[in-house]
């Protein structure tokens, strides 16, 4: 079986400027979105406690917050159904430290009358492990930048790697903006979703800058815009095939993987979408109007090749023991 | 050569495998012996706490203690001594006699880490900078070690206690089933355990419920409130007698009198020496007998009590007085600690998140390996095999690093499924290619393999980078996502690349023979 039977070359340049368009729609509305709605910080970076219940029957919600009335902590809960209407999740920003209270009993003590409920969880986090979380975070997504940038510069050059980063953080930026906007609790696995995105799309974009490498030695054209899309049409088919089965394995993580890895799932579809557009379209007009030079690299790719071979007929000469 | 080629690419492959299996058998099948990969809390259900010790306590009861010595010192040696006093974090006191300075100078010596202001007679000890921290990382790793202690003897299920950054203590308790379980064990670790044995001030004890704490302090006492009736107080002496640092052993026994629970304990040979001291000096008045900030009882001395044994007596259950004794056994915190975090999973939810997650995970490996079998033929039956010693491997590598498979995990698990594959996808779309350009078969699984090698290093390599930055920063699932992610990718590149090579390797001379690209390759080649 095959998608594209025919090496074509498809001109993908054309629609630089309108992707570009789209691109900063969905980046600044993101941005947008993000300053004015904010992110739903869960628990894990907020601060604040969560406990999950569990009815035998559909559960009373009203029931529920009027028995928490009676609490000071958890007079202000909120109260919200979770995956079915057995299920249940109460949240609110308090937390205690005392090691000898448990709020799940105190819960389950007041809930007593309300049904047969079962504790199935209870996460507290105090505002300070909350705002450590938060600060690890976020130096583990910069200090990743950081590694990728020397990377991707050292192994191709650095246009490539600002390239690259740039669409990383186009990508990174509007799945927050979708985590914004559908208003998906941003906790610690949350965060894992986000940066699977980052890893998944810049695998993309650095599947498809290798093929470009490679058509600069072997293309006979000298423009980088056919350049790109001889390489993007070349590294087609892998894009289509690799992106539809990831999306259809997380589509089914989403369907079946249950409440715990919905939200997860989720933003991985998104991501995967965001991301092969981004790795398709928005990568490489940077690359473009960073002036990326396809003689000067080329130049530099052969003065590399003629040291490589130097240094081959070197030691062929000397393993001969002509010195 | 017409026979089929069995190259190193294979054997690596086989070699691997068979280590996959092998022990990657425990953790499928559950068998007693082998290391097992773990699941973590929120895939079996538990409890994980991270505690902060409140350290500044630590320091409070190290000056408290010192003055302890100081007085202790100063009545056997006759030196006499005034407006005695605990402040914040320093001990102070008077000389009433200028020619007892040596002496008490001599007595301070003894004792390590102090700073010492005079002013005339008036002296204020305090702790070194280096003392103050030493106290501080002592009673952090003693916490580490009390709790511990106190967790094994519960008997709960491989508990993990760890010191996590600078203060900070990670409890982990898998298996606690129920919350009488979960509330047994918070009490057993919240426990102070702080046993100290103190004088009542007989002189003001009726004004015990009038007093406050401030006026108290002025005297140079403590409000304590009765153990069983909290309305009722107790005015003791600041500097405690004795604490439970001195203690050897505790027991639960049974009082003869009532039949009740008590804890029977018994104390070092210093600590028997000054109990005999006091006792001996203060027949007549009252000693309490101080657990954890409550008054359990507050006996009358009759004699001098030598030997070195008391009993603390006062209402407890036989369960409660039991885990007092481990309590006391295993050593009092010697600073209190506090939940900063908390997490506890029900079984029920384990369970149910560890089944939908490999439903899951199956539904998406079965989809992959459908396609990649429909899609490209043989190649992606090679690949399939490849995707399965991945996962078999991963599984093997993880159980024997000790690693944790949590819910994000498995997540990551999938990613590296993905990547495999994405892998085969680039090495078999470039074979295409190059069999489309008219290459002959065995040119083109060589270049196919050749040419797809930089991109998939280079993408795993900056993958791996991310996946490294995540774990170096990261905490809990998202530690637990960058393990699996990097053992995944770094088996995937022997797999995906190196095995299914060797496959082409073996049948190469027949794939040439047949000709026919699209039982080996997917697709039907244009004449």
């Amino acid at each position: 079986m095959q998608i594209f039977t025919k090496a074509r070359v498809y001109d993908f340049m054309k629609l630089k400027i309108p992707s570009v368009i789209i691109s900063a729609i969905l980046f600044f509305g993101s941005i947008f979105l993000l300053a004015t709605k904010g992110l739903n910080y869960g628990i894990d970076f907020s601060g604040g406690t969560l406990i999950q219940l569990r009815y035998d029957e559909k559960a009373p919600l009203d029931k529920i917050r009027d028995a928490f009335s009676a609490n000071e902590m958890l007079k202000n809960a909120s109260v919200t159904e979770f995956g079915s209407d057995r299920e249940v999740v109460v949240r609110f920003s308090g937390s205690s430290s005392d090691i000898g209270t448990d709020i799940g009993a105190v819960a389950k003590e007041l809930l007593k009358d309300t049904g047969n409920v079962e504790i199935r969880r209870v996460d507290i986090v105090g505002p300070k492990v909350g705002g450590e979380l938060r600060e690890k975070a976020l130096m583990a997504i910069l200090i990743s930048f950081g590694a990728v940038l020397i990377y991707i510069a050292l192994r191709f050059e650095w246009r490539f790697a600002l390239a690259a980063v740039i669409s990383e953080i186009h990508d990174v930026v509007i799945t927050l903006g979708a985590i914004s906007l559908f208003a998906i609790d941003v906790n610690l696995d949350t965060l894992a979703a986000v940066l699977t995105v980052l890893g998944y799309s810049l695998n993309d974009t650095i599947i498809i800058f290798d093929r470009i490498r490679e058509s600069i030695t072997t293309s006979k054209r000298n423009d980088i815009n056919g350049i790109i899309n001889e390489s993007v049409s070349a590294t087609l088919s892998r894009t289509i095939l690799t992106s539809g089965s990831t999306f259809i394995v997380v589509f089914i993580l989403y369907m079946f993987g249950g409440d715990m890895i919905n939200g997860f799932s989720f933003i991985l579809m998104v991501g995967v979408l965001i991301g092969t557009f981004s790795s398709v379209y928005t990568a490489f007009p940077f690359l473009v109007w960073l002036k990326f030079s396809v003689d000067e690299y080329r130049a530099k790719l052969g003065e590399k090749a003629k040291l490589k071979k130097e240094r081959e007929r070197e030691r062929a000469m000397y393993e001969k023991g002509v010195v | 050569m017409r026979s089929a080629k069995v190259t190193y690419r294979l054997i690596i492959l086989i070699i691997a495998l068979v280590f996959g299996i092998v022990f990657s058998m425990p953790s499928f099948l559950q068998t007693q012996g082998g290391s097992k990969i773990s699941l973590g809390l929120d895939l079996q259900g538990g409890l994980h706490m991270l505690l902060g010790v409140e350290t500044h306590e630590a320091i409070d009861s190290k000056i408290k203690s010192i003055a302890g010595s100081i007085n202790y010192y100063a009545k056997k040696e006759d030196v006499l001594i005034d407006k005695f006093k605990i402040r914040q974090d320093s001990v102070e006191f008077t000389l009433l006699d200028s020619d007892e300075a040596p002496k008490i100078d001599a007595a301070l010596k003894e004792i390590v880490g102090l700073e010492i202001q005079k002013d005339g007679l008036k002296y204020t000890i305090m702790l070194t900078q280096e003392e103050r921290a030493a106290t501080v990382e002592y009673a952090i790793a003693q916490a580490v070690e009390t709790i511990r202690n106190r967790l094994d003897q519960f008997g709960l299920a491989e508990p993990t206690v760890a010191r996590q950054g600078e203060d900070k203590i990670l409890v982990e308790l898998p298996g606690i089933k129920t919350q009488e379980d979960e509330q047994r064990a918070r009490d057993l670790i919240a426990k102070a355990a702080h046993l100290q044995l103190m004088a009542v001030d007989d002189k003001r004890q009726d004004q015990a419920n009038t007093m406050s704490a401030v006026q108290a302090e002025s005297y140079g006492d403590i409000i304590y409130p009765d153990a069983k009736n909290e309305q009722f107080k107790y005015v003791v002496k600041n500097i405690p007698v004795l604490d439970g640092s001195m203690l050897t052993d505790a027991k639960v026994a049974f009082s003869q009198q009532n039949n009740q629970p008590i804890i029977n304990f018994s104390l070092n040979s210093e600590g028997a020496r000054i109990f005999g001291d006091f006792t001996g000096a203060n027949v007549g008045k009252r000693l309490a007998i101080v657990l954890d900030g409550k008054v359990y009882s507050a006996p009358v001395i009759n004699e001098r009590i030598g030997g070195g044994s008391g009993q603390i007596s006062g209402g407890f259950s036989v369960e409660e007085a039991h885990d007092v004794a481990i309590a006391l056994r295993s050593g009092a915190l010697l600073a209190p600690v506090k939940v900063l975090e908390k997490r506890s999973v029900g079984p029920s939810l384990g369970a149910e998140s560890i089944q939908k997650s490999m439903t899951a995970l199956a539904g998406a490996a079965m989809f992959i390996v459908v396609f990649m079998m429909i899609y490209y033929g043989m190649s992606g039956v090679f690949a399939n095999i490849a995707l399965v010693a991945n996962i078999i491997i991963l599984v093997a590598v993880m159980a024997l690093f000790g690693a944790t498979l949590t819910l994000p995990g498995m997540a990551g698990i999938v990613l590296t499924i993905g990547m495999a594959v994405d892998a085969n996808v680039i090495i078999n779309e470039r074979i295409r290619e190059f069999l489309r350009e008219g290459a002959n078969l065995k040119t083109s699984v060589k270049k196919g393999y050749e040419n797809a090698m930089s991109a998939i290093v280079d993408a795993n390599i900056t993958t791996l980078i991310t996946v490294i930055a995540l774990y170096a920063y990261g905490t809990g699932p998202v530690k637990g996502f960058a393990v699996t992610m990097s053992i995944g990718i770094l088996i995937s590149m022997l797999t995906a690349i190196l095995g299914t090579h060797g496959f082409f390797d073996l049948f190469t001379d027949k794939i040439e023979r047949s000709g026919n690209t699209r039982l080996w390759f997917g697709y039907r080649r244009d004449k």
